[in-house]
């Protein structure tokens, strides 16, 4: 297989990479770049694990074709904190204990800030349906909403 | 596999042409992808045609919309003029997968995928949608209706790339909707489905119907019947009943672990039923 020479922009950073064509962008990130956030969990859509922002669209990274970020923009989650100051949804998750094992949060994360940023006043249900596509296997969900609103609250008054 | 992103049409259409191997044309990928994961398509060559000229634009055209095949859910679901003419169009592109999926996901990948239960293809069949397709002999339009044949088949040539769906123009008083039954509340495939359009008179009389199932035969199917059942009607007890039946009698499904052929059947007509329903009060009837 030929490799592609790819350069894109990676949490606001120049990045070059050389992936082979049937490379997805979850791969490279992971396999690559070494950041490991984003998770596999299915690889085909259904988890939401993989969760990252292309050109200011939530996506799963396993199903976007690395070759396909030329020239793109990608957020991952390990853009959210800025140095050591946690994002306010990254900390509010700890506080509130809105994980267990951890595998479903950068995901989790990731598509809670996209939300926020559209509609920073959600109700519930919107979380919900918002999230549907992040699969979590130990919270039961309801610490996640809760902390998701306890974030979006404290976002607000700022 | 190679991966290639053509500088135009006529590029795209004659690699995909002269290649010998599987090609897939690649939108949103979140078929193409799953697939390749699956191992189920494995292509030798993929051709991404996301950034061709047009391909991502909604465009108002004669009284309608023009939406480029590259347009994903989350684009389409934001264009305010589109959802006002077409709510139904909309709303089954929508409830396509998460919001990952949308942020990929096309009406016209969903269309040439060809699942029967395809979300947003019975919508675009009521709407008499139209697809415009650049192939190697040049340019031409085929109602959305035409394009599956079955179930992971189109009646596209080695070649042709849709570039465009037309949503027509509709006069005063008209609209549409579409509803499909799952056993969650999201991200599952269609037990059934149906989108129904319709244009009434002033007075709330249904001049014009089409009425499309989804999931409940080969292909998405336009219930011809169903629609000449309501026109000349404001929906009456009557004119809904034999609509249901029309709409039941063209089922002809599988039965698998989402639904029997008799419940498949069954949902289908109270789908219809309610769909007409809130098209006919979106269009301005009153019942
Ligand atoms: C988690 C998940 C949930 C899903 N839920 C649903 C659901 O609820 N309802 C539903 O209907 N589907 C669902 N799908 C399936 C899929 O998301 C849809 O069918 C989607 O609309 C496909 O669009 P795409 O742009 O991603 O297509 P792609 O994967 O890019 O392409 C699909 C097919 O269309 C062809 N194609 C693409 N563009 C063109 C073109 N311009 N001209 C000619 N051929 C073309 C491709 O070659 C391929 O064969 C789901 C998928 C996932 C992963
Ligand atoms: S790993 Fe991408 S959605 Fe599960
Ligand atoms: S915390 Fe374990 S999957 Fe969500």
């Amino acid at each position: 297989m030929k490799k592609l020479h790819i350069s894109t922009s990676i949490n606001g950073d120049e990045a070059q990479f050389i992936c082979a064509p049937d490379e997805t962008l979850l791969d490279v990130l992971r396999d690559h770049l070494g950041l490991t956030g984003a998770k596999e969990g299915c690889g085909t859509g259904d988890c939401g694990a993989c969760s990252v922002m292309l050109n200011g669209r939530l996506v799963c990274s396993c199903l976007v074709l690395a070759g396909e970020t030329e020239g793109a923009e990608v957020e991952t989650i390990e853009g959210m904190a800025n140095g050591d100051d946690l994002h306010t949804l990254q900390r509010v998750f700890i506080e509130k204990a809105a994980l267990q094992c951890g595998i479903c949060t950068p995901g989790i994360l990731v598509a809670a800030r996209a939300l926020l940023e559209k509609n920073p006043d959600p109700t519930d249900t919107e979380i919900r349906y918002w999230l549907a596509g992040n699969l979590c296997r130990c919270t039961g969900y309801d610490k996640i909403i809760k902390a998701v609103q306890a974030a979006a609250a404290e976002m607000r008054s700022v | 596999m190679r991966y290639v992103k053509p500088e135009n049409l006529k590029d795209a259409s004659a690699l995909i042409g002269g290649e010998e191997g599987i090609s897939r044309i690649l939108a949103g990928g979140t078929d193409v992808l799953v697939q390749l994961k699956a191992e189920m398509v494995e292509p030798d060559l993929i051709v991404d045609v996301k950034h061709l000229d047009g391909m991502r634009e909604i465009v108002a055209e004669d009284g309608g919309y023009r939406i480029g095949a590259a347009v994903s859910g989350a684009e389409l679901g934001e264009h305010t003029g589109v959802k006002a003419l077409w709510p139904g169009v909309v709303e089954a592109m929508e409830l396509i997968g998460s919001t990952q999926v949308q942020g990929r996901a096309t009406m016209v990948g969903n269309l040439c995928n060809g699942s029967p239960a395809a979300d947003s293809v019975p919508a675009m069949v009521a709407a008499d949608a139209v697809a415009r397709i650049h192939g190697l002999a040049g340019e031409r339009d085929i109602p959305v209706l035409d394009i599956p044949t079955g179930p992971g088949r189109t009646s596209l040539a080695k070649g042709d790339i849709i570039t465009s769906v037309f949503l027509p123009a509709r006069p005063d008083h008209a609209s549409d909707a579409y509803l499909r039954f799952i056993p969650r509340t999201e991200m599952d495939i269609a037990v059934a489905s149906a989108g129904v359009s319709l244009e009434l008179d002033a007075d709330g009389t249904c001049r014009a119907a089409r009425v499309a199932l989804g999931a409940v035969a080969p292909t998405v199917v336009l219930v011809e019947a169903a629609g000449a059942a309501l026109v000349g009607t404001k929906l009456d007890d009557a004119a809904i009943a034999a609509m249901v039946q029309a709409a039941e009698a063209t089922c002809n499904p599988i039965s698998d672990k989402r639904g029997t052929v008799e419940y498949r059947t069954k949902t289908a007509g109270v789908l219809a039923k309610r769909a007409t329903l809130i098209a006919y009060a979106r269009a301005g009837g009153q019942k």
